[in-house]
């Protein structure tokens, strides 16, 4: 199905080919639709490889989105098993890593959205730690260091309770800093979406954070 | 206290340290053991799937039409009784073709 197209520059995504990390060499897409070409005329073996090489990646992206540490390798064993049964629906006209990061992010988002209804709608089991730097940053904001874990644990904290598209929104523009484009090329949301969907999305942080200062000083 | 710069701080907090991608050890193997224990996709399971539950759902559906054609009173039923009722209609084709010769 695959043969001949090895020697096939992959003309891309346009979006896609600007991310950090994206737009590899050709040498090593044409050994990607290699493998591809292998495991669909039935040597599954060779799928190990293309586990092996872009797993890293994918382990990177699913721990933004996972509750829990345990619940990472489930997202990414999800990842693989679906891009193994969807494996003959890639064409070949964009490199494989593009095709595979989609489906991260379609498989992400989903995992979201199952565990919607457990999110927690409080503030008030806030840790010495996290009320410690809220307190630091409302006497003088610039000692709150932005390395402490502290800050890390209330971002955890806020995006848990955004909802799904909100925190895939979120995560991907203010913390990964990716373009709109790019967001929208790896979601399948149309720009004007992308951008409707961030402005509401900040809107719900501001009022989460607006909550959870209320709640620490009431 | 300054929401719009708590966010930036937060934001920023996040963007600090990015996760690792660090892959459990045996990952690999497990993911392969895992896709050969699965069944392998079937295009028709889903079809497959959707007509049984269109067709379960159509049967509860008759089932419940039936139950109410059954328990339902009719509105302007008469008290004639069933075999009356179906000579009437059996022959009424006749009795107004009877009518309209006269």
């Amino acid at each position: 199905m695959l043969t001949g197209r090895g020697g096939e520059r992959p003309v891309g995504n346009s979006a896609l080919a600007g991310m950090s990390g994206f737009g590899n060499m050709p040498a090593m897409e044409c050994s990607d639709a290699e493998i591809i070409a292998a495991v669909l005329q039935g040597d599954t073996a060779r799928f190990e490889e293309l586990v092996r090489k872009y797993s890293p990646r994918l382990f990177a992206m699913a721990h933004r989105y996972a509750r829990r540490d345990s619940e990472v390798e489930d997202i990414v064993q999800e990842i693989w098993l679906k891009a193994f049964q969807k494996l003959a629906d890639w064409r070949g006209d964009a490199p494989f890593e593009h095709w595979l990061m989609r489906l991260a992010v379609r498989t992400c988002y989903d995992a979201l959205r199952v565990h919607q209804r457990n999110r927690e709608a409080t503030f008030s089991d806030l840790s010495d730690a996290e009320s410690d730097w809220l307190e630091r940053f409302a006497a003088a904001p610039e000692t709150a260091s932005e390395q402490a874990e502290a800050a890390r644990q209330l971002v955890a904290r806020l995006l848990e309770q955004l909802p799904p598209a909100s925190r895939l929104v979120i995560t991907m523009l203010e913390i990964e800093e990716r373009s709109v484009k790019e967001i929208a090329a790896l979601t399948g949301w149309s720009v004007s979406r992308v951008k409707v969907r961030a402005f509401r999305a900040r809107a719900q942080m501001r009022r989460l954070l607006a909550r959870m200062v209320r709640e620490k000083y009431l | 206290m300054n929401l719009d710069q708590l966010q930036q701080k937060l934001l920023a907090a996040a963007r600090a340290r990015p996760p690792a991608g660090d892959v459990p050890l045996g990952f690999e193997r497990r993911v392969l053991a895992r896709l050969r224990s699965s069944p392998a996709a079937d295009p028709w399971a889903w079809w497959v799937r959707g007509f049984w539950q269109a067709a379960a759902s159509c049967a509860a559906l008759s089932l419940l039409l039936g139950l109410w054609v059954l328990v339902a009173p009719t509105p302007g039923a008469t008290a004639e009784p069933l075999d009356q009722q179906l000579e009437n209609t059996v022959f009424a084709a006749v009795d107004e073709a009877n009518e309209s010769v006269w």
